[in-house]
């Protein structure tokens, strides 16, 4: 399988690697896919006043692809609201990462690991919310 | 100097021994009459040089020249076999038995008989990734006219109790194909001993050609095939097509190198492949699968918890090693032998098969033992499932997005 330069260069060099203390302020994980499946994606987020996200990491077992998408995820959340971080789309990962059509799946399992991490923020937002 | 990819991958194919190669040159510019010719001297030229060679594959596996019949590879030979043997006896029943571990040609064979009307149990293994003669015993019915069972597995390296297999099949008059593709050079095997009705061999995992193979059709007692290849009755019927003489020269010769060489090379070998185990060893949560004792030493297939196999392809690309993670193929499959071991998934996912072989250095194996600790461990480092079962989590208990 040929990779796309820009997936050898996540894969090579991943960005924000890591995790952050689940109970640290603001921060909010969503994990996705399944060992059986070849492919588990956790992203977290740190989200700061007004619902910006201020940090991100990742840990991903899974393709090469995978690690990119999810590596490439954290960079583009940063700096965006949470709400400004679901309009992300699995064909602009798709996209930017020329990944072929065998490797979609990585994109969309990355834009579901956003959706689970902000439906994580949101759900401990409104905990919070009602004390 | 080591040379960079190193090949690991000698059950996907082998190399070319130079001196096979030198023995099948002359048979493609000089000596290139048709061995179907009987009329002049360039006909009998590579007529003897066919049969030489067929004295050659007999005699690596113990059998009489006259049952051996030339192929293009062992894909056809277990076609032939399988096919021919269910069409000729098909008035006796109609009931096949195989192995959920075989080869593809063997399965895929398999699955084309059940289209035709044919009936086929697909036998699971145990853990070790051996055949439990109970169960295979059991699986055994009146109508049942042909068995088919691999000698050495191509993923695991595990090799098969043959001979119980073939005392059980005669004693009850069924028809049994073993699949030696991967076990020539490897294992002895003499055909005068075993059971063994229909065997087939490839040139190109034993150091010859690629695109040549044969297939072993007992005489004593005699078993027949219905011909799949038709045409001017080459080789006693059994497969039309002019004969290849240049590859067959490369396979008689390329086996003659395994009859010779065999025993040495499996020490040498067997020592590489331990070194190569043991460097492995002191990486946590490293699994062998299939059985290590009933298994040619040329394999070594290890699941590396926690790291996805095709990750790890992409991060050891100095070595030519292959997955058992499907993924590559777009299927997203684990190996399907893997899977037949009770592997879980996630271990069929994370598993590496290396297959060291005649031209493997303690260099090369050493070079891989480093490669592969740094790796993994920065795999490690990224995977979510490695951060989980450092903080005690068990994963069989989390509750999985499945997608
Ligand atoms: C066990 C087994 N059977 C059959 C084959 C097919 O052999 P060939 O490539 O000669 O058709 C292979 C090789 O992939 C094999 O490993």
């Amino acid at each position: 399988m040929a990779y796309s330069v820009k997936v050898l260069d996540h894969y090579e060099n991943p960005r924000n690697v890591g995790s952050f203390g689940n109970e640290e302020e603001g921060v909010a994980t969503g994990m996705v896919g399944a060992p059986a499946c070849g492919d588990v994606m956790k992203l977290q987020i740190k989200v700061g006043k007004g619902g910006v996200i201020e940090d991100a990491k990742f840990k991903t077992y899974g393709c090469g692809s995978a690690i990119a998408s999810s590596s490439l995820v954290t960079e583009w959340v940063k700096g965006k609201t949470v709400e400004q971080a679901l309009d992300i789309k699995n064909t602009q990962i798709a996209e930017e990462l020329a990944l072929p059509p065998v490797k979609i799946h990585c994109s969309i399992l990355a834009e579901d690991a956003i959706k689970a991490a902000v439906a994580d923020y949101k759900k401990k937002h409104a905990e919070q919310a009602v004390p | 100097m080591l040379k960079l990819p190193i090949y690991l991958d000698y059950s996907a194919t082998t190399p070319v021994d130079p001196r096979v190669a030198d023995k099948m040159i002359p048979y493609l510019v000089e000596k290139f009459g048709n061995p179907a010719s009987r009329s002049h001297a360039f006909g009998w030229e590579t007529e003897t040089a066919v049969e030489e060679a067929r004295a050659e594959v007999a005699k690596l596996v113990n059998a009489d020249p006259k049952e051996i019949v030339w192929t293009s590879g062992a894909t056809e030979s277990n076609n032939l076999a399988l096919k021919g043997a269910a069409n000729f006896y098909a008035g006796k029943g109609k009931h096949l038995v195989t192995v959920k571990t075989e080869h593809k040609a063997v399965l895929d064979t398999c699955r084309e008989l059940e289209r035709l009307g044919f009936e086929v149990t697909y036998l699971d293994v145990k853990e070790d990734g051996l055949l439990d003669l109970e169960v295979f015993k059991a699986a055994l019915r009146p109508d049942t006219i042909v068995v088919s069972v691999m000698l050495v597995n191509n993923e695991i390296g595990v090799i098969q109790p043959i001979a119980e297999i073939g005392e059980i099949c005669r004693a009850k008059g069924i028809v049994l194909h073993v699949d030696a593709a991967q076990a020539t050079g490897k294992v002895a095997i003499d055909l005068t001993a075993l059971k063994v009705d229909l065997m087939s061999f490839s040139a190109h995992k034993t150091y010859g050609p690629k695109g040549v193979g044969a297939l072993y059709v007992r005489r004593k007692p005699r078993i027949r095939l219905a011909a799949q290849m038709h045409g001017g009755g080459h080789e006693r019927g059994f497969r039309s097509g002019t004969l290849a003489t240049h590859q067959i020269v490369g396979m008689g010769e390329a086996f003659r190198l395994a009859r010779l060489e065999m025993g040495a090379e499996n020490e040498r070998v067997r020592m590489l492949r331990d070194r190569l185990l043991k460097g492995l060893s002191d990486i946590e949560h490293v699994y062998v699968n299939g059985d290590m004792e009933q298994r040619v030493p040329h394999n070594l297939n290890i699941s590396f918890a926690y790291v996805e196999g095709e990750s790890l392809l992409m991060a050891i690309k100095d070595l030519a090693v292959s997955s058992g993670s499907a993924c590559t193929s777009a299927s997203l499959e684990p190996s399907y032998v893997l899977r037949a071991l009770g592997r879980e998934d996630e271990l069929a996912h994370s598993s590496i098969r290396f297959t060291l072989g005649r031209f493997t250095t303690e260099e090369e194996v050493d070079y891989a033992i480093r490669l592969l600790h740094d790796k993994i461990g920065r795999l490690r480092e990224l995977s979510p499932l490695w951060e989980m079962v450092q903080e005690g989590v068990d994963l069989s208990t989390v509750q999985w997005a499945a997608h």
